[in-house]
């Protein structure tokens, strides 16, 4: 496991992603402790996915430097691309293959040694047994998740990217996949990046939120402390706050 | 500082045969699963070699001029689904991925560009061989047509068709990439934009003056005028086979070149993540 003093594992430099008359992301910079999970929180178009793209190296920023583990995304990428992985409802596997062709597959591009071994260890952690060998495109949401959760943790990833790993799914099946993150988390000192519209989720996982809006960082810090800065009971108060321009949001934006 | 490698992570490599296997078993499984495609894989070339088989039955019933020219019939046929066949095998398998929306579960792997391409290579040859070697035995049985028959030569012309078809199934892929699916049709009609001028059935010779230049820049142009020169006089013209060859070196550079453009060019419009959909 990484320490805590060790470099960041993820490093965001003035960061801005601009397209012909948008300016999805505009200069942001963080860094993000090894081991922890931060959240960011915005709405729609806040440029959460954004980020997230150009973290993975799917989106190009327009300027900035990304530095990952270490690398820099921009010409480090496939350094650093076999310790990571992601998870999100707006990417899909291959629906005609089964779950263990599906894990199978992508077991051996991220190169893991065991890849059987391993698909019975998901299968047993991410009760994926009863379906294991049916074809992915038969499942339902719920086990979907679960299956691309499977997939994103075939290689124990030091870094977790979810972008509302969560979304759609009934409050039991969303319930139990954050505990699988957590565990997993807690067990392989994983760093993880959660975007999210869920401020449950974001509540309960998160030891750090990054709160964006219009392609900028307009607050952060420890759910405990946005509560406390913004006297509000729930983090979901805080985001009605910041995208409302309301309340202490208002006043913190006049003194900045 | 690069933070150090915990013990069990897997170690950064370069080209990985490894990966490239992963990504061919993925579409070994999906003809595996389904019928209807390796059908639509087969009908095709079967439907177009009995086609045009009876065509070249009735013409070497005649005499003369006519009946050299039906007597290749079958030959161009073939060569030219072994072409058509192996950018579509290409293709389909790129758009399988995007039809999935699995790309950007692929583009986030430690699959490289150039192992992607391999692989599809891969899989083209495979979808190639279901398609194609059924076909030339049932035409060695309808109509004593053996295309085997031509031996070595047979390699020259295979591998030549199949370096245009993957540079043309590069270029497509990359389109496709920065256009998104909306550009699929191309994987679908690129290559018989090029029928008229690679001279399938009828020698150079034919084409206007203007169109010769444009013909010869083509490799399968080469091919098809070595089967001609192969059939009619037994000369196996081993110089045009050089020529292709030096042309699709060519094809397959700036068919790469032009592919990590448009795939960069796609990141930078952040349309990857959205693939699909």
């Amino acid at each position: 496991m990484l320490s805590p003093e060790s470099a960041p594992a993820i490093e965001v430099t003035d960061l801005v992603k601009a397209y012909k008359s948008v300016t999805a992301v505009g200069g942001i910079s963080f860094a993000i402790r090894a081991g922890s999970v931060t959240g960011l929180l915005g709405g729609n178009g806040a440029g959460k996915t954004t980020t997230i793209g150009m973290i993975l190296g799917l989106v190009l920023p327009t300027s900035g430097l990304i530095r990952v583990l270490g690398h820099d995304i921009g010409t480090e990428r496939h350094r650093v691309l076999h310790r990571m992985n992601f998870e999100s409802p707006y990417v899909a596997l291959p629906h005609r293959l089964t779950v263990r062709q599906n894990l199978r597959v992508f077991g051996r591009l991220y190169g893991i040694s065991d890849v059987e071994g391993r698909i019975e260890e998901l299968a047993d952690e991410l009760n994926l047994r009863e379906f294991v060998d049916r074809e992915a495109g038969k499942l339902s949401a719920g086990q979907k998740t679960r299956v691309a959760l499977a997939k994103a943790l075939i290689n124990r990833p030091e870094i977790l990217l979810l972008d509302e790993p969560t979304a759609s799914l009934d409050p039991d099946t969303a319930d139990w996949a954050r505990t699988r993150i957590e565990e997993f988390r807690a067990a392989r000192g994983a760093t993880i990046l959660l975007a999210s519209h869920n401020m449950h989720e974001v509540e309960r996982m998160c030891d750090d939120v990054i709160m964006l809006k219009a392609g900028l960082i307009v607050d952060r810090g420890a759910p405990a402390e946005l509560l406390a800065r913004y006297g509000r009971d729930t983090l979901e108060d805080v985001f009605l706050d910041i995208a409302r321009n309301r309340g202490a949001a208002a006043e913190l934006a006049g003194a900045k | 500082m690069n933070a150090p490698l915990r013990e069990d992570a897997v170690r950064y490599q370069g080209f990985s045969p490894s990966r490239v296997g992963a990504l061919v078993l993925r579409h070994v499984y999906l003809l595996r699963s389904s019928w209807p495609r390796v059908l639509e894989v087969i009908y095709w070339p079967l439907v177009q070699m009995v086609m045009w088989g009876f065509l070249q039955s009735y013409l070497n019933q005649q005499s003369g001029m006519l009946a050299q020219a039906g007597g290749t019939l079958i030959g161009a046929i073939l060569l030219w689904d072994i072409l058509v066949r192996s950018q579509l095998g290409f293709s389909v398998s790129f758009l399988e991925e995007m039809w999935s929306r699995n790309m950007a579960n692929l583009l986030i792997s430690p699959l490289k560009r150039s192992e992607l391409l391999v692989a599809l290579m891969s899989v083209s040859v495979i979808r190639l061989a279901i398609g194609i070697l059924p076909v030339t035995l049932l035409a060695i049985w309808f109509f004593g047509f053996n295309l085997w028959r031509l031996g070595l030569a047979l390699g020259a012309f295979f591998a030549n068709l199949l370096l245009t078809a993957w540079a043309v199934g590069i270029l497509v892929s990359g389109l496709v990439l920065r256009n998104g699916l909306g550009a699929e049709g191309f994987a679908w009609t690129i290559m018989f934009l090029i029928l008229p001028v690679c001279c399938v059935f009828y020698p150079v010779e034919t084409l206007p003056e203007f169109l010769r230049f444009v013909a010869w820049s083509l490799p399968p142009t080469y091919v098809f005028e070595g089967m001609r020169a192969l059939m009619f006089e037994g000369n196996f013209r081993a110089d045009l086979m050089i020529r292709a060859l030096a042309i699709n070196g060519l094809f397959i550079l700036v068919a790469g070149f032009v592919f990590i453009r448009l795939l960069d060019s796609a990141r930078r419009a952040g349309t990857l993540l959205s693939l699909g959909e």
